[in-house]
């Protein structure tokens, strides 16, 4: 089940960064992907239709969101937390 | 004549918005800072994750409008028509002679007939329904407004819609400025309307995730994003010599604008596109930048926009940037989209007229890249000579006014 979140979120993150999935390691950052803010709204959304959660993210204020994206791992962490929260 | 054209003076005005159903209304709360945005009394409104905004309460069409007129009427142009005529019968004009061939109507609108779409598109995919009412089309054109505004009060000069979305009211009033300005025509009706508090509207919007759950709080360190709202302002424009000769009561004159387009991105605003509309505004009023007393900020609330605007206007106004005051009506009223830099033009006028500068309200913490005058939480008296009202579009769209104490 975590194997799968991960793959799911890296895939999501790859296809908007325009990269292959093995090019993103959980290290990185959004930034250093070249995923700018237009790009991070759309992987939320998207991240929110693979796994069927909602995620509390407002891009006024991304530092302060409860969903921690200050890298692929934060964000994969994150979305396991969600989909366990919604499944319990 | 200016070395530009004719002067142009504002001899009337108009609005109705979620602070009042009109201007006197309007300007009292300016002036005590109230704040209109309520909880959202729409319908399916616990599928949306934003439930406040600007939202015109108390409102039944029936009590203005003939059942003959609400079937054609979608919400934005009864708004705008309430608006023109408080506008109309203040500025004391009757077009039914040659003064309607010289007359034309100029407003703005972002989304037309939503409630429209809206309600329609939930007949035919939610009910199943396979057929919706004659009148869809002609309802929800963005053009709608304009044209019952021409019909109801006999305008038959240059009129049509302007939508560049959260700067289409004032880049219809700039091209209303410049029509009189050049002789064009004699009079315009000008300014804008919005009506997309509808489930869809802010379904959309919420997409974004650019709004606030809680309050606009503009230029505030919390500040969390913006809040919709919803109404209409319009104004009569006149040539100054015109309404000078019938003794007409002067608003404020319209002495400048400008318009740029930043040419980078789709959301993001750019300080550099919002520095030339200003600077632009200024030289084409020909006055300097220490003239300015007091702007109306685009002040939508987001983290970009306060931020860059604040910048824009640094950048700009040099020292003088410390020394004017600045403030977001948004915090009130909401962002009206398409219809808002009509709604913030009363704040410009009352600034003028009255010496009373609308404040921010919602300021509750400094933000050191907003580190300007920006009128906190209670209005102020003031004298100002000059007042600029900003508007700053998705799309890199920017069109900013300047008017002059008449």
């Amino acid at each position: 089940m975590a194997r799968s979140v991960q793959e799911k979120v890296i895939a999501i993150i790859a296809e908007q960064a325009v990269l292959e999935p093995s090019d993103v390691t959980m290290t990185s950052t959004l930034e250093d992907l070249g995923i700018d803010s237009l790009g991070l709204v759309e992987s939320i959304f998207a991240i929110e239709e693979a796994f069927d959660i909602s995620v509390p993210f407002n891009a006024n204020d991304p530092g302060s969101s409860a969903f921690d994206i200050s890298s692929v791992a934060a964000i994969v962490a994150a979305v396991e937390g969600l989909v366990a929260a919604r499944a319990a | 004549m200016s070395p530009r054209g004719n002067r142009v003076v504002i001899t009337g005005a108009g609005t109705i918005n979620a602070l009042a159903h009109d201007v006197a209304g309007t300007l009292e709360a300016f002036r005590e800072g109230r704040c209109g945005i309520t909880e959202l009394d729409i319908r399916d409104k616990e599928r949306l994750s934003i439930r406040i905004g600007g939202q015109v309460h108390n409102w039944d069409p029936e009590d203005r409008f003939n059942r003959q007129q609400i079937v054609l009427y979608d919400k934005f142009t009864q708004f705008t028509l309430l608006a023109a005529r408080e506008a109309v019968a203040q500025s004391g004009l009757n077009f039914e002679g040659r003064l309607g061939y010289e007359t034309g109507v100029i407003l703005g609108t972002a989304g037309g007939g939503v409630n429209t779409w809206d309600e329609n598109y939930r007949a035919v995919y939610e009910e199943g329904k396979n057929r919706v009412h004659p009148f869809v089309v002609p309802k929800l054109m963005n053009n709608a407004a304009c044209s019952h505004v021409s019909m109801e009060f006999h305008l038959k000069g240059p009129s049509f819609t302007v939508a560049t979305a959260c700067a289409s009211s004032n880049h219809a009033m700039g091209q209303a400025f410049h029509m009189v300005r050049s002789g064009m025509t004699k009079a315009m009706l000008t300014g804008g309307s919005e009506s997309m508090l509808c489930f869809g509207g802010i379904k959309a919007w919420e997409g974004l995730r650019v709004m606030s759950k809680d309050a606009c709080r503009p230029f505030s360190l919390n500040r969390n994003g913006m809040v919709q709202g919803e109404g209409a302002a319009v104004f009569v424009f006149e040539d100054y010599e015109h309404a000078r000769a019938r003794g007409a009561e002067i608003l404020a004159e319209v002495v400048g604008f400008a318009m740029t387009s930043d040419a980078a991105d789709i959301v993001m605003p750019s300080k550099h596109g919002a520095a030339r509309a200003i600077a632009g505004a200024l030289r084409d009023a020909g006055v300097n930048g220490e003239d300015v007393g007091y702007i109306n900020a685009h002040g939508t609330g987001t983290a970009a926009n306060d931020k860059t605007e604040c910048a824009a206007v640094a950048d700009v106004f040099g020292p003088h940037a410390d020394r004017l005051m600045i403030s977001s009506t948004k915090s009130m009223h909401g962002h009206l989209i398409g219809g808002t830099g009509a709604v913030e033009l009363l704040a410009c006028i009352m600034a003028l007229r009255d010496g009373v500068i609308a404040p921010t309200i919602g300021y509750e913490e400094p933000d050191p890249e907003c580190a300007l005058d920006v009128v906190p939480n209670a209005a102020r008296d003031a004298k100002v000579d000059v007042v600029l009202s900003n508007a700053f579009a998705f799309g890199g769209l920017n069109a900013v006014l300047a008017l002059r104490r008449a």
